[in-house]
């Protein structure tokens, strides 16, 4: 993907004050180190070169999930006019990891980012007629009903993007 | 007042009273939102077209795509049903539910199970059932019903939800701020969602060719109920389903920005049951989540309950096309004063829930709020699916109009023959014949004039069309408009020498009660070289239609046209000072006119600014109209909801602008008059608080000293009652002096 749309990608996130860190494959350990916070879980990356570091547990209990404060998934697509990141919901616990610590760490390979949401959605339409269900996330959870805009209503209350060039 | 309507005033009054403010702010807020997110898009018009015609074409293929989508979601595992009615379904999720030996279940917003009622069903069987959106959660302990399609809990103030947490729960210390309220609701329903058997959800859209539901969050408990359960049972209404996930991509885009004005809400998730993810088993939490068997199970429970009647209905059937924005009750002027338990029905609320309620409920439900739509308009621009809301609240209006019986005053019938049903409220007739009474208006004036304000007179009309005491009456003019042209000599500009011609449409207000802006009208064209005609042309039927009385309008449409045709043969122009009456001829006449008429009177008419400005583009002198003396203040302008609607108000600021007057215009919506229902004595002190933001505005320091002009009729009348300055229409500023 061109790096406009990455860039343009950063300044959507920049936004939704979501974090947003460059790296490489072989600098993912460190970038990564910089963007949780202790106990952490995660789930495997689906990506041919690059995976996560070895002190990321990603086969978590419920009382794992329970504990962490950040959780780091894959996004295996990612929107730039929005700033969104979308999650493919796996037999892995990706789902979860994404949903329910404080602070979710997305990973994009910098190729997956698509301009808009009609490209976005070739992608998805291909993974639903397979059978996958996935999630466009924008930022973090958010609810009004209480008087004033709230980050973290049942979902994370931050989010942080790694972008692996 | 009859006690009817006094009943109806004061239920009115107690939502003003009570909910007014927390709904005003929030509706307001959303609705400034949607004009900002929507200004982001470079291709907002080509994705309301799209998305309407994808639900065309949806709710025209129905059946074959519900047969479609039960393939897809066989193939995926999952079950389908179709409920007949509301009892057909709540007893299809009962059974499910009983199936699972369930205790608990969590539900995630959704409006169709509202309309069903579930809950009750569920909890009279024993099971416990919570809602997780936050805002029903904080209704399902204060035991309420939502007043807002997308914000359910938009009435309650944050200090109503802090009191009601300490009511109901054992807390160490109160809470106080939005933080500490949302992460005490955030912790509590974590535990329920840990201990649920089953999850429901809603769906926003289903795709038939991969049984994929999309889902519009934003605080995630959607995502929770569905992936932490083994079971997921999704309710919606029938008319949700569309082809494919690739018709999903335009609501993406539309539907937040349209109802909170958010770009994008937080999570859209695209399901396709059983999903992939593995179960959260709490109760063994330390054995991996992969360990266990993934063994989902998944119900999609379609709600016909009307539906598919609505569907075969010509005039509610576009109703089906909602997506539940709530852009609709965003824009509207009367429900940001009021909300949605006194704007809505059983379930559904806003500008279309009189549609839906007609389906889903009948006349009588959708008769309880129906009035509350004046026709303004200011929905049908902020509709992303495009839907005529305004004429969906007439076609029930006038359903409404001759299903009731009701007493019959022949002196009233025989003064006033129409083709409407004779049980019809004396108000409405009195208002829908409005052309008929100021005929005699003007006619009998002064002495009319003194007669309807003396005490009695006020009485009398109270309690016979319920006028409220507390509104200035028109004031009826004994010679006309067209009766002052006839008495000058007609045009003053010869034909011959005239740059172009046009009829000045003596509508019913200028024709019979502000008669000096007919008059200043003509001036005008006449200084910029036109020559005027003034016909003798009926009323348009926006009268009648606003009350309902489609017949009565749809004969007036064929009169007008009848009377215009010459005109528009010999090339005239028509142009219309009152933009009710312009929005007649380009919108509703549409439906009463054959195609061809239709377009030629669309096409040659003009409201009256706009004509000015087009004279003044076409090179026309400017300095022959009148300019800001030295010192002038400025203007503050209010356009009209059907003149905005029509895309016509930024014409009148061009004009008033290149003469150089300094002119701000009004933020509102709506100035809460709407033609005859401000006159209406249940709904003054609503059409007053509408007007209230109007007067806040045009009171302010940068606006006092300001002249105040408008557009409308009934925007000048509301004006005066709002303000303690004089008002007058735009023409009466710019004509020569
Ligand atoms: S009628 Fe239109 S604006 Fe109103 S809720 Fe439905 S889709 Fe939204």
């Amino acid at each position: 993907m061109s790096s406009g749309t990455v860039s343009a990608f950063e300044r959507s996130l920049g936004r939704l004050d979501v974090g947003v860190a460059r790296t490489s494959a072989d600098a993912l350990d460190d970038a990564l180190g910089s963007a949780t916070l202790d106990p952490v879980v995660g789930a495997p990356l689906p990506f041919e070169n690059c995976s996560l570091p070895d002190w990321i547990p990603t086969d978590p209990t419920p009382a794992d999930l329970k504990r962490a404060k950040t959780g780091v998934t894959a996004a295996e697509l990612a929107i730039a006019d929005y700033g969104s990141v979308v999650i493919r919901a796996t037999p892995d616990p990706t789902e979860q990891v994404s949903l329910f610590c404080d602070r979710h760490v997305a990973v994009v390979r910098a190729e997956d980012v698509v301009p808009g949401m009609s490209e976005a959605f070739e992608r998805l339409a291909e993974w639903t007629a397979a059978g996958d269900s996935a999630i466009i996330a924008t930022g973090p959870s958010a609810t009004a009903d209480m008087g004033a805009l709230v980050k973290g209503a049942h979902g994370p209350k931050e989010v942080w993007v790694v972008v692996v060039e | 007042m009859s006690s009817t309507r006094d009943e109806k005033a004061a239920r009115i009054r107690h939502f003003l009273a009570t909910e007014g403010d927390a709904v005003a702010e929030g509706t307001r807020g959303f609705n400034a939102g949607r004009y900002e997110s929507v200004a982001r898009l470079d291709d907002y018009e080509e994705l309301k077209d799209s998305a309407r015609a994808i639900k065309k074409d949806a709710i025209d293929r129905l059946p074959e795509l519900v047969d479609q989508l039960r393939e897809s979601v066989e193939a995926n595992g999952g079950t389908l049903y179709v409920a007949a009615d509301a009892a057909d379904a709540n007893r299809y999720v009962r059974e499910v539910v009983e199936g699972e030996d369930a205790e608990t279940v969590v539900k995630s917003k959704s409006m169709t199970t509202e309309e069903l009622e579930v809950n009750d069903e569920l909890q009279s069987a024993g099971v416990d059932v919570v809602e997780t959106d936050l805002g029903e959660w904080v209704l399902q302990l204060a035991d309420e019903a939502p007043s807002h399609i997308v914000a359910p809990a938009i009435h309650k103030s944050r200090e109503g939800i802090a009191d009601l947490f300490e009511a109901t729960f054992d807390l160490d210390e109160p809470l106080e701020t939005a933080v500490e309220l949302t992460m005490f609701a955030r912790e509590k329903l974590g535990e329920r969602i840990a201990d649920a058997d089953v999850g429901m959800t809603g769906a926003n859209f289903i795709a038939a060719d991969s049984g994929t539901l999309m889902l519009v969050t934003s605080e995630g408990n959607a995502r929770k109920s569905v992936v932490v359960p083994d079971t997921h049972v999704a309710v919606a209404g029938v008319e949700k389903i569309v082809p494919s996930v690739s018709d999903f991509q335009p609501f993406v885009e539309l539907i937040g920005r349209s109802g909170t004005g958010q770009d994008i809400t937080s999570y859209i998730s695209l399901f396709t049951p059983p999903v992939d993810s593995p179960t959260v088993e709490f109760d063994a939490p330390d054995v991996p989540m992969t360990d266990g068997d993934v063994d989902r199970e998944f119900h999609l429970v379609l709600v016909d309950n009307g539906r598919m009647a609505m569907r075969e209905d010509d005039q509610l059937k576009e109703t089906l096309y909602c997506i539940r924005c709530s852009a609709c009750a965003n824009s509207c002027g009367n429900f940001q004063s009021v909300g949605g338990h006194a704007f809505g029905g059983e379930t559904y609320s806003g500008g279309i829930a009189t549609g839906w309620e007609a389906g889903i409920e009948g006349l009588d439900v959708a008769a309880e709020f129906n009035d509350l739509c004046t026709g303004c308009s200011r929905c049908v621009n902020a509709c992303p699916v495009k839907i005529d809301i305004p004429w969906i609240n007439t076609v029930v209006r006038d359903r409404i109009n001759r299903g009731e019986g009701g007493k019959l005053d022949f002196l009233v019938e025989g003064l006033i023959p129409d083709e409407e049903p004779g049980g019809l409220d004396l108000g409405k007739r009195f208002f829908g014949n409005f052309s008929t009474v100021a005929k005699l208006g003007s006619a009998t004036a002064p002495v009319s004039n003194w007669v309807a304000k003396t005490r009695p007179a006020r009485r009398l009309m109270a309690e016979t069309v319920g006028v409220d005491p507390r509104r200035d009456l028109p004031s009826f003019e004994r010679e006309t408009f067209r009766v002052w042209f006839e008495k000058r000599g007609g045009s003053q500009v010869p034909p011959a020498k005239a740059r172009r011609e046009a009829v000045v449409y003596p509508d019913l207000y200028t024709n019979h009660v502000q008669v000096e802006r007919g008059k200043a009208a003509v001036q005008t064209l006449e200084a910029l070289g036109v020559h005027v005609v003034v016909p003798d042309v009926p009323s348009s039927g926006r009268a009648p239609l606003s009350q309902g009385m489609i017949s009565t309008a749809e004969r007036h449409a064929h009169d007008v046209y009848s009377a215009l045709a010459e005109h528009l043969d010999a090339d005239r122009d028509v142009v219309v000072v009152e933009p009710s009456d312009l929005a007649m001829f380009r919108w509703e006449y549409e439906k009463f006119l054959a195609p061809k008429s239709f377009e030629r009177l669309d096409m040659q008419s003009y409201e009256v600014m706009e004509y000015v400005y087009g004279l003044l583009h076409a090179g026309a002198e400017p300095t022959l109209l009148s300019t800001p003396d030295e010192g002038d203040s400025g203007v503050a302008y209010h356009s009209h909801c059907q003149q905005r609607t029509l895309g016509l108000e930024s014409h009148t600021v061009a004009v008033l602008e290149d003469l150089g007057y300094d002119v701000v215009t009004s933020e509102t919506e709506c100035c809460g008059m709407a033609g005859s229902f401000g006159y209406k004595s249940e709904y003054y002190e609503l059409s007053m608080d509408v007007g209230e933001p109007i007067r806040e505005q045009f009171e302010a320091a940068d606006a006092a000293d300001r002249t105040v002009v408008a557009s409308g009729t009934s925007c000048l009348e509301q004006l005066d009652a709002l303000l303690s300055r004089p008002t007058r229409h735009t023409i009466e500023l710019v004509a020569p002096r």
